[in-house]
């Protein structure tokens, strides 16, 4: 399911090796896979199509078609020029907005994502002020409220129609000076004209200062009308993704992108409250690539394990270590989260469930407690005799022991793999090969 | 029926090329064929193998219309069509409804518990959505409006307490069917997942004489990842059908044809619009004719 578009292409590039030089039929060839791709991934067809173009059109040039490594030089214009579609580098802050207004479809995250909203600014020296405009789905504002409590930011409500609540919110919060203002308001069909007309309303009173659309990571095709359709009756200024923490590729991203023309400002990443950060088109590239969001993960465990550490673990990885980086580990969030970030490994999560919980932790201690300080130095020697040994010292068994050695020898094989990477440079050019 | 004037919208051009035999068609009609599967969400792969079988076929018989062709490759996809409704008349059924955040699993509890009760089954509502910030209160909601009671704990409560509990009270009260909702969940989350499975071991364990019928939620708007989503909840809990929300859009809904050609679990139900009774039995013959042209 999950092939790797870099070994896809790399495919081609074997069999023309084989062949001697690179012909116009050979670069339709790669494009085919391209599209495969992109399609899996949900862009949309017309904007694959769009794409394909340009990139067929840079990888023509005789620069290309000669150099010594043509596959690695059609790879890096396909990640540049996605890079470019879904908008450059990442967005610089703006400082704080005076207002937002979130529009989307029913069951899109806009509830959730007005909370996640409110502590990213508050945590920026804002005042947020959230608003409950959805007085359509059932319980909705006391959902906004059950939010608002919990992360202790007021919510504004009012039991009266949505443009009056949003008018009136607005008003509220200049007396009091909340920012920036958020405005919850009910998911909606893009065809259905008489909430699409609501929604015109509610902008042309309040007139915000950010209108975000908020999209769900998982949108198929229909992405393009959706964004066609919202960008018609309110001037969107902003796309925010969620759910991307699951394993959809986010192909709609790209699609939303180029039908709106706005820029995509935020992804959220997850459940809890503080699980939003801005968003990086490379990462977000890669990712529509089937290559997984490498940088995301080199970032999260660099950030979780401290460099000395690393640094030191990658001269001599000591059993000691192990623990500590075990106890590390657990303190970064749930493994499987992680896990979602390699290309591949998000089907494997239910198969292999790769979990730190504080009961296997305790054992792993007892059992590193009960090595003797040379055995936790070089675990090379641990043999069938001090494993018994040791087994019987820390009340567990023989299997147990050698499930931590192997689990130690796995990780000792990725913390490798992670320096490669940093030396390496940027994964995505580097063709795939290292997963 | 207006959503199915709606999935024919944008798609003139395709009924008419469909309509004409496969001898005057070129190139460019197949390419204009396969654009309109895959705005369908139908995606690549499944696109690539119905064009292929569909050239084939023709060269067996040249005269064919396209249309038959192409509309008898689509539904011997899917199993012959059943009531799902029905079904649950008979006996006493304990249905469990699953899926993604956002999927729409309230709204189709509140919906599919008016259907059963219009048919004269006593229903009950479980709130096991014990995570998300007053989503009891919104089942709650559908259960005043709809007219049937609720058995809820209090947010952050387990789940598998709360399910516990609910078939407890259906026993006690003979109740027929019981609509167990759920927190939604993202299927690549493992420790979601096993929640899940003990939920559904619960039941297992004390739903005595009535049927456990697990029932997965799926946003009609979503593309291929929902093939991700039908596989990896069907290996964590044996998914009997599924549910296909927000139809009434321009969305299509065509990755429900992989989902079932490659996982063998039926498509039961079709959540069509914003109304309480916008909820029917799927029809591959009509949900395929919606796709692509006129119904006969």
């Amino acid at each position: 399911m999950f092939e790797v578009l870099t070994q896809r292409i790399q495919n081609v590039f074997d069999r023309i090796k084989r062949r001697g030089k690179l012909s116009e039929a050979d670069i339709q060839e790669v494009l085919r896979e391209i599209r495969i791709t992109l399609l899996e991934a949900d862009v949309n067809y017309k904007v694959v199509k769009e794409f394909l173009e340009r990139v067929r059109e840079k990888a023509l040039q005789e620069s290309v078609l000669k150099s010594v490594s043509p596959s690695e030089q059609i790879l890096k214009i396909i990640y540049e020029e996605l890079t470019s579609l879904l908008g450059g580098e990442g967005k610089t802050e703006k400082g704080l907005p005076s207002s937002i207004m979130l529009v989307g479809l029913q069951g899109s995250g806009k509830t959730t994502t007005a909370g996640k909203l409110a502590m990213y600014y508050k945590k920026r020296q804002g005042r947020p002020l959230l608003v409950a405009c959805d007085t359509r789905r059932p319980a909705a504002i006391q959902q906004l409220e059950v939010i608002g409590n919990s992360i202790n930011v007021p919510v504004y409500k009012e039991d009266t129609d949505p443009v009056t609540i949003a008018e009136n919110a607005v008003r509220f919060a200049k007396e009091k000076v909340y920012m920036p203002v958020i405005l919850d308001t009910s998911g909606r069909l893009h065809i259905d004209d008489e909430l699409m007309d609501e929604l015109r309303k509610t902008y042309e009173r309040v007139n915000p200062q950010e209108v975000f659309l908020v999209v769900d990571a998982m949108t198929g095709q229909d992405a393009v009308n959706i964004g066609e359709s919202f960008a018609k009756v309110v001037p969107l200024t902003g796309i925010i993704l969620t759910k991307m923490d699951g394993d959809a590729r986010g192909g709609s991203a790209l699609s939303m992108r180029a039908v709106t023309g706005v820029p995509i400002v935020f992804v959220g990443i997850g459940e809890k409250f503080d699980a939003i950060e801005p968003f990086y088109p490379d990462r977000i590239a890669s990712r529509i690539l089937g290559m997984g969001d490498i940088k995301t993960l080199v970032e999260k465990v660099e950030s979780a394990v401290s460099k000395e550490r690393v640094e030191k673990s990658l001269e001599k990885f000591t059993l000691n270590d192990f623990m500590e980086q075990l106890k590390e580990i657990r303190n970064m969030g749930p493994l499987d989260q992680l896990m979602n970030l390699i290309p591949g490994f998000s089907r494997l999560t239910t198969k292999i469930p790769i979990s730190v919980d504080e009961k296997r932790l305790k054992r792993i201690e007892a059992i590193i407690s009960s090595m003797t300080i040379e055995e936790r130095e070089n675990p090379h020697i641990i043999n069938a005799s001090r494993k018994k040994r040791i087994a019987r010292g820390s009340g567990t068994t023989v299997q147990e022991i050698n499930q931590l050695l192997k689990q130690y020898e796995q990780i000792k094989g990725m913390i490798k793999q992670f320096s490669q990477l940093e030396k390496k440079g940027r994964f995505p050019l580097s063709g795939g090969r290292l997963w | 029926m207006g959503w199915f004037d709606r999935l024919r919208q944008g798609l003139e051009k395709t009924r008419a090329l469909i309509r004409r035999s496969f001898s005057n068609i070129s190139a460019e009609d197949l390419e204009e064929l396969e654009i309109a599967l895959l705005s369908a969400d139908v995606g690549p792969k499944t696109t690539e193998r119905l064009l292929e079988e569909l050239k084939a076929k023709w060269k067996a018989s040249p005269d064919e219309k396209l249309s038959s062709l192409l509309k008898s490759s689509i539904t011997s996809l899917f199993p012959p069509p059943f009531n799902i409704i029905d079904r649950f008349l008979n006996g006493k059924w304990v249905i469990l409804v699953i899926g993604v955040n956002g999927s729409g699993k309230t709204t189709t509890i509140g919906k599919l518990g008016k259907l059963l009760k219009d048919r004269g089954k006593s229903v009950i509502f479980v709130a096991g959505d014990t995570f998300r910030a007053a989503a009891i209160e919104q089942l709650e909601i559908w259960g005043e409006r709809v007219g049937i009671p609720v058995i809820k704990h209090r947010e952050g409560a387990d789940p598998g307490a709360v399910a516990f509990d609910g078939l407890k009270s259906a026993k006690a009260r003979n109740i027929d069917i019981v609509i167990v909702d759920t927190a939604g969940r993202l299927h690549t989350k493992y420790n979601l997942m096993e929640e899940l499975k003990k939920v559904r071991r619960v039941i297992e364990r004390e739903k005595e004489d009535y049927q456990l019928y697990t029932l997965l939620v799926i946003d009609a708007t979503m593309g291929q990842n929902a093939i991700n989503q039908a596989r990896m909840f069907n290996e964590a809990l044996m998914v009997d059908g599924i549910a296909v929300t927000k139809l009434d859009g321009t969305a299509k809904g065509g990755v429900v044809i992989s989902i079932v050609s490659e996982l063998k679990i039926p498509v039961v139900l079709v959540g069509v619009g914003e109304d309480i009774d916008d909820m029917q039995s799927f029809n591959s013959e009509e949900f395929v004719n919606a796709l692509f042209w006129e119904m006969n």
